[in-house]
């Protein structure tokens, strides 16, 4: 079958797709994105997380005839114009980064988890929080601690920078910001 | 010519923190594994594993398999290339035999490998292909008590048995004795990467792209098995998604991709699944460890016993050295260590990080804490009043032993001395509280090893060096030590590492990296450092100076090199669940020089870690009738996840070596030693019960409660 989908912004065609064949596969098989990894290949180490319209998903899982007509980012996509990504900038500078297998699916859902909270204009995520939301990506290398550091981290800079833009915008609420 | 090196002030860059050099690529997903480079025309290899546990492979049906969409091969033990028999880094490796002969020795054997298009076709194909066997009676029973257990002969890397004086008579004269035995099951690296390896043919070269730890051992490997120049063949491994001991020998994937380049005359990748990999790339066996302890009252010990007994398989012996950790840590009149071994239908277990001491210290220290309790001492100060003054067993000097000053660190600031030694005396809810302490100890160890720095013509230098990067922060470690040596900017070098071409190199593994590579690299870039000081210009091509530290090596004075350390848990227990949780952990490590905190932190705290996850959550478990896993997969066998894991703290103290150049002891395995142990510790504290097998699963916390014991 022919499955079309928006891959990082990119409308993109897979032809002879077979039935059982995953999201994943064709992401790194047949689009050359493999920033997505194959670790276990049944959802239960998230290393491939990426987004299926709004919500983070195991590549491995999703048939790629699922994803027909839907938005799919990866860890690809994340990076704009202006840069990395907060939370891919923070994971290098917290020290995240070790073999680097899993960070890929970490860094999907730790930037699901600003988004909804942060980005949101809500609070930054407390630790258990944190946790919990990335306890379905397994890392073997780093013992989660500068993960934790790097997700912290790029929550505080995002409560700082829509502080600051806040207070340009309304310069009486600065200091209430702060 | 001007002055190309000095510039940077004496300081230099080494201790200070680097976040990696290859950071970037590895978040935007740019970074490429072994399993992920493309090639024109790349062909797809797919391992057959054997569902037997025993016996002989009497048919491979390939004909209906030949004839399935894309299928360009089938190769079997009939029709596969024929392998040299060679001694590798370790002597003849059995486990990379494959496809030889129609022997099967245990469930997940290589049987064979179909080759097609796409790995989905192959796949396809390798689940549709019928195998048929002569099956044999199989035993993977394992224990201490085992008819077949028998002594191995000693090797290069383990004596079997060490002893001096009469342990019967120590045990019989202390006043506190504690014999046990503490049982570990059989555990699994599960690095995040499953192996991959991707072989072609380039210009009469073999060009291999293979996730491992030692790209010129692997090729030279691949050289002997395949008859083949070692200049023909080309190894590289730029990015590995962690290995811990699973990548560090050649392995099957390698081989096939190798074989099936030849028969197809096509680049061929080969790469495992999460399943397989509990196969064919080793493991860590379980273990039945009897540990006798005598002292007298005031803790001194008069006679030590650590008798350890593992697995192996029936084509190679591999002997986990649990008893070797006794042999530096505590001293006695009588002191015994020893190892057993058993011939298993099973795969043939290996190195997994801290091979020997991981399991041997959740023993030993187990151990001394119950001999702390019997002499109703603090073990801390029971550690202190077994202090050896020279190795145990060798009687050599130390070149630096630091534990007790992580004792003395981590103490103060885990808050030990507020503690209630009583056990069950601290209860929140329906938590039961308590906490634990252990000793940490691994080797220092260094091979020889050589690299090339080159200074170039427009200012900057390159590094070569066959280094390989698991995710430890080698490359930006080596670009430090590069830059301390030369005195330039870290800016000004480049270091490239895993690629077999640069020559020969000590493999990422035994936490052996980085004090070997610093050596070869500080050497070639003193070297360099007296040629520039000639004078003359740069040619357009660069100056190149190369070392080899065989020889430097040979001359370092005989002592004990060790790292120490002390590793602190708190728990909480679940007493209507029976789940053990941890709410923190404190290692402090006494390690030789840290190169790059940053990135030494996260070492320590993923062997921590490591540590947390072997004593409640790894286990792989067997099942009798088929000799098979039943629990091959991150679904069944469990490491810890992020909400497993506490705050973990690390840090280390002062431990000048001076008897080395570089300083370096290495921090790969030390952070999982004893880590068991002080969380095992932390659960008798908490519930007054010894759980002397692990993992400590609620089911066995429950029981062991219901026991009253």
């Amino acid at each position: 079958m022919r499955v079309s989908m928006r891959v990082n912004g990119r409308r993109v065609t897979a032809e002879d797709v077979w039935e059982g064949e995953s999201l994943l596969f064709v992401l790194r098989e047949r689009l050359g994105l493999p920033g997505s990894k194959n670790a276990c290949e049944q959802g239960e180490c998230g290393s491939c997380t990426v987004y299926l319209d709004d919500s983070p998903v195991c590549a491995c899982l999703v048939a790629a005839g699922q994803a027909g007509g839907r938005d799919v980012v990866t860890v690809e996509g994340l990076a704009g114009a202006a840069g990395l990504d907060a939370v891919q900038q923070a994971f290098m500078d917290a020290g995240a980064v070790q073999c680097g297998f899993c960070t890929p699916g970490l860094i999907v859902q730790a930037h699901y988890l600003l988004r909804e909270t942060v980005d949101a204009g809500g609070p930054v995520p407390d630790d258990g929080e944190i946790r919990e939301v990335l306890a379905g990506n397994l890392c073997r290398c780093t013992g989660y601690e500068k993960i934790l550091d790097a997700v912290r981290l790029a929550a505080a800079r995002k409560a700082a920078a829509a502080a600051a833009a806040a207070g340009q915008a309304e310069p009486g609420q600065a200091e209430v910001g702060r | 010519m001007t002055a190309m090196t000095g510039t940077v002030a004496a300081a230099g860059t080494v201790g200070a923190s680097r976040t990696r050099m290859e950071g970037r690529a590895k978040v935007t997903g740019a970074a490429r594994y072994a399993g992920e480079i493309p090639f024109a025309d790349l062909a797809h290899g797919w391992l057959v594993a054997s569902t037997i546990a025993r016996g002989r492979v009497r048919s491979v049906e390939s004909a209906p398999v030949l004839a399935m969409p894309g299928v360009l091969a089938v190769l079997h033990h009939q029709n596969a290339p024929r392998l040299e028999e060679f001694a590798g880094m370790l002597g003849p490796d059995p486990t990379i035999q494959i496809l030889q002969n129609d022997r099967v020795p245990h469930v997940g054997w290589p049987v064979a490998l179909v080759v097609a298009e796409t790995s989905e076709q192959a796949r396809e194909a390798a689940d549709a292909l019928v195998i048929r066997y002569d099956q044999e009676p199989h035993d993977i029973a394992f224990s201490a008590q085992h008819p077949g257990m028998y002594t191995p002969d000693d090797s290069p890397l383990l004596v079997t048995e060490t002893g001096k004086g009469d342990i019967e008579a120590g045990l019989a004269a202390s006043a506190v004795v504690v014999d046990e035995e503490y049982t570990t099951p059989e555990e699994h690296h599960n690095a995040m990467e499953p192996h991959a390896a991707m072989a072609r043919w380039d210009s009469g070269r073999l060009e291999v792209v293979d996730s491992n730890q030692g790209p010129f051992a692997v090729a030279q490997d691949l050289a002997k098995m395949f008859s083949l120049d070692l200049a023909s063949v080309r190894v590289r491994s730029e990015h590995v998604g962690g290995a811990f001991g699973s990548k560090g020998l050649t392995r099957p994937p390698v081989v096939l991709a190798v074989m099936a380049a030849i028969v197809t005359d096509r680049p061929v990748r080969v790469v495992l699944t999460r399943r397989q990999m509990f196969s064919v790339v080793g493991y860590r066996s379980p273990t039945a460890q009897r540990v006798r302890l005598g002292a007298d009252t005031d803790g001194r010990l008069r006679a030590f016993d650590h008798q350890a007994a593992s697995l192996t398989s029936t084509i190679h012996e591999f002997v986990e050295s649990s008893a070797g950790i006794g042999r530096v840590m505590y001293d006695a009149d009588a002191h015994h260590t020893s190892h057993r071994v058993v011939r298993l239908d099973v795969p043939t277990p290996s190195w997994m990080r801290a091979p020997g001491e991981a399991p041997g210290s959740f023993a030993l220290e187990s151990a001394i804490d119950e001999l702390a309790h019997k002499c109703g001492m603090d073990p801390i100060a029971l550690r202190a009043r077994n202090e050896p003054a020279v190795g145990p067993v060798s009687g050599l000097p130390f070149s630096s032993r630091n534990v007790l000053g992580c004792f003395e660190e981590g103490a103060r600031r885990f808050g030990w001395a507020d503690r209630d030694p009583r056990p069950g005396a601290a209860r929140e809810g329906r938590w039961l509280l308590g906490t634990g302490t252990a000793a940490a100890t691994y080797p220092a160890r260094v091979a020889p090893s050589t690299a090339a720095v080159t200074a170039e013509a427009d200012g900057t230098f390159t590094v070569r060096i066959t280094a390989v990067d698991l995710g430890t922060g080698a490359r930006t470690a080596l670009t430090q030590i590069a830059a301390d040596a030369l005195e330039v900017e870290l800016d000004r070098i480049q270091v490239k590492i895993a690629d077999s071409d640069f020559g020969q190199a000590m493999i990422a593994g035994g936490s052996m990296g980085t004090r070997s590579w610093a050596l070869a690299i500080t050497a070639a870039a003193t070297e360099l450092r007296a040629q520039l000081a000639l004078p003359g210009d740069i040619p357009s091509d660069g100056i190149t100076a190369r070392s080899d530290t065989a020889e430097a090596i040979g001359a370092l004075a005989r002592q004990e090199r060790h790292s120490f350390g002390a590793q602190f848990a708190e728990v909480a227990v679940d007493v209507t669940t029976g789940e053990v949780r941890v709410r923190r952990m404190l290692g402090i490590f006494a390690a030789g020089r840290v190169v790059n905190p940053l990135t030494a932190r996260s070492q320590l705290i993923g062997g921590m870690t490591w540590g947390l996850s072997m004593a409640l959550h790894e286990e792989a478990i067997r099942d009798q009738a088929s000799g098979a896993h039943v629990n091959a997969d991150l679904a069944g066998y469990h490491f810890a996840s992020n909400a497993d894991v506490p705050v973990i703290e690390v840090d280390w103290v002062d431990d000048p070596d001076t008897h080395d150049p570089t300083g370096i002891k290495g921090l790969g395995e030390i952070g999982i030693v004893g880590a068991a142990a002080a969380i095992a510790n932390a659960v008798w504290h908490a519930t007054g019960v010894r759980h002397r097998d692990l993992p400590i699963r609620p089911d066995r916390v429950l029981l062991a409660g219901s026991r009253g014991c």
